[in-house]
């Protein structure tokens, strides 16, 4: 299995000499199975890049996983080439929205009115199918199996995790580490409340446990953070133990502030690090980055 | 219950709207940006008509989460604090429940009655049955009675004949109901519940909790919690008898009613948070 990043910034895209050596498109990142399978995790920016390395493929069939349909996940989506061209598939596959109550089918839609793109979805020449997935859920794409596990945003958010011929990788989407919503102060609330965190993480550990790769929504400092509790993203510190707790191999933080340049990511990364002394046997930790390549 | 009757109602609750507190407290609190996640959850919590509508909301199969949601706590933990605060303001939107629309029913009184079943019964899990997550418990005590919510509702003039007949024959208000309606709350509550794919404890709960089926601790301790409500005169539903705990109950808290209630010691904390609700 190949993974390659094609977006890693959080929020709005931030091009600019600042972002030049992590980059600056919004999410997205390629996977392609042994067999050659193209599974795209979002459709940030990143995916207008990705789309141009892939002319020479068509027609071909596009698996598009989308965690959650905020901006910074989907934006790129109307400009992804295989779209224009006859003969070429591409499926989508994505939550359902509990409160409008629509499925992922809506997501294009939503995007092509006229009003705010010149071409409309009819007029697109792939053919598109839609999948509403249900939370554990497998679906198969010849030698990789997908399952969605549902993740803590403020909008319906799937984490994927693939695996193919015994190799795995696991993408959060956006996530922030579930809070007790009670204080210590009210001891017999914090404890029921915590008892049914304790089984929600369990079940997602059950699904992410083990993975060579996770990439996680890393966005915030602790500091940082601590103003920006219940946004739905995570930590550098938080991101570490959750791949310490998955025993997964290597981590890759993404969602990378906007604002941040990369000499001042580096510089947070590398704190991170220092507070988070390694032991043996613990993950090994990198910053996503744009181009960047994993063989697996 | 005939299948006419059956569909009218489940057309009618789909319209139906909280009660008139919650609605200004759920806009009040989700127009503020800083409200703190606790306060909005227990307003939720509180009222059975949101409580009710989230769940069927979260349980279905269209949206399909792989395990059943239970309380509103589990809805806040598995999707999200947002997604329950934007759903709840849906729900609120809608209008809210007129504040008297029936003879001889008090909402207000209701609402004790339920509330107060809803925290004995949760009490009873964690410190009779062990249980550390009782959300379910306050769910299940909180709707046991949404049938007559329903009765409210869509057919205040029948159901205040079977509130009065209740009082003034001195009988079960669900007897009175079925000899005046021809259905009693808890199969209108159960029908609904289980229309709405509302886990199966809580539906066999809303259904049982007349007749408490051996075995199961759900239907025993709502049951129980609702004979407690009654004896100590925690609000009203309608209710003028107060039953007696088959042995299988009695043996479940290893006591009977009045022992249990001496056990359970001070409730005025459980009354006071419930009232403080209603008046809010």
């Amino acid at each position: 299995m190949k993974i390659k990043f094609w977006g890693v910034r959080g929020s709005i895209p931030s091009p600019g000499q600042a972002t030049v050596k992590y980059g600056g498109n919004t999410t997205c990142i390629e996977v392609r199975s042994d067999a050659g399978e193209l599974i795209i995790l979002d459709a940030g920016t990143g995916i207008f890049p990705l789309s141009q390395s892939l002319f020479s493929e068509f027609p071909l069939t596009a698996h598009v996983f989308n965690t959650h349909t905020h901006w910074d996940h989907i934006q790129g989506l109307p400009f992804f080439i295989p779209f224009f061209v006859p003969g070429n598939r591409v499926k989508i596959y994505g939550a359902r929205d509990p409160i409008s109550q629509k499925g992922i089918s809506e997501i294009l839609t939503a995007q092509l009115q006229y009003r705010f793109f010149p071409i409309r979805e009819a007029e697109l020449k792939a053919e598109i199918e839609y999948f509403s997935l249900m939370e554990g859920e497998k679906v198969t794409i010849g030698d990789a199996i997908i399952t969605p596990v549902l993740m803590n945003h403020p909008v319906t958010n799937f984490g994927y995790r693939i695996d193919c011929n015994g190799k795995s990788v696991f993408f959060t989407g956006d996530h922030e580490p579930l809070r007790n919503i009670y204080t210590t102060d009210d001891a017999e609330d914090h404890a029921e409340y915590q008892e049914i965190m304790d089984q929600k993480n369990r079940s997602m550990m059950d699904v992410i446990g083990g993975v060579d790769v996770l990439i996680a929504d890393t966005s915030y400092t602790p500091d940082e953070y601590m103003q920006k509790i219940g946004w739905g993203h995570g930590t550098f510190d938080t991101s570490i133990q959750m791949a310490k707790e998955a025993k997964a191999k290597q981590l890759y933080c993404t969602h990378h502030e906007p604002t941040r340049s990369d000499g001042a990511l580096e510089a947070v990364f590398a704190e991170a690090l220092s507070r988070n002394t390694s032991h043996t046997g613990d993950p090994e930790y990198f910053l996503a980055r744009e181009g960047l390549e994993i063989e697996l | 219950m005939d299948s006419e009757l059956q569909n009218r109602l489940i057309d009618m609750v789909d319209k139906m709207p909280p009660f008139p507190k919650s609605v200004h407290r759920v806009i009040e609190l989700t127009n503020d940006i800083n409200c703190a996640p606790k306060d909005l959850v227990q307003v939720i919590e509180h009222d059975p008509v949101i409580t009710m509508k989230l769940l069927k909301l979260v349980n279905s199969a269209y949206y399909a989460l792989s395990k059943s949601v239970s309380s509103v706590r589990h809805a806040v933990v598995y999707l999200g604090l947002n997604t329950v605060k934007n759903l709840a303001l849906s729900i609120a939107t809608v209008a809210s429940l007129p504040r008297s629309s029936c003879a001889g029913f008090n909402i207000n009184q209701f609402l004790l009655h339920s509330m107060t079943t809803a925290s004995i019964s949760q009490r009873l899990a964690k410190e009779y049955l062990g249980r550390t997550d009782a959300t379910d418990l306050f769910v299940a005590g909180l709707l046991h009675d949404f049938g007559k919510v329903v009765f409210v509702q869509f057919m205040p003039e029948e159901f205040s004949r079977a509130l009065s007949m209740a009082r003034e024959e001195n009988i079960n208000l669900h007897e009175a109901e079925i000899k005046i309606i021809g259905a009693d709350h808890t199969e209108i509550g159960a029908m609904l519940a289980e229309k709405w794919q509302l886990p199966s404890d809580l539906v066999t709960c809303i259904q049982n909790h007349h007749s408490p089926n051996v075995s199961d601790e759900v239907d025993d301790c709502v049951f129980a919690a609702d004979q407690i409500s009654k004896k100590l005169k925690f609000g009203f539903g309608g209710n003028p008898i107060i039953e007696v705990f088959p042995d299988h109950v009695v043996e479940r808290f290893g006591m009977d009613l009045d022992a249990l209630i001496e056990s359970l010691g001070d409730m005025s904390s459980e009354v006071e948070k419930a009232e403080s609700f209603i008046l809010m």
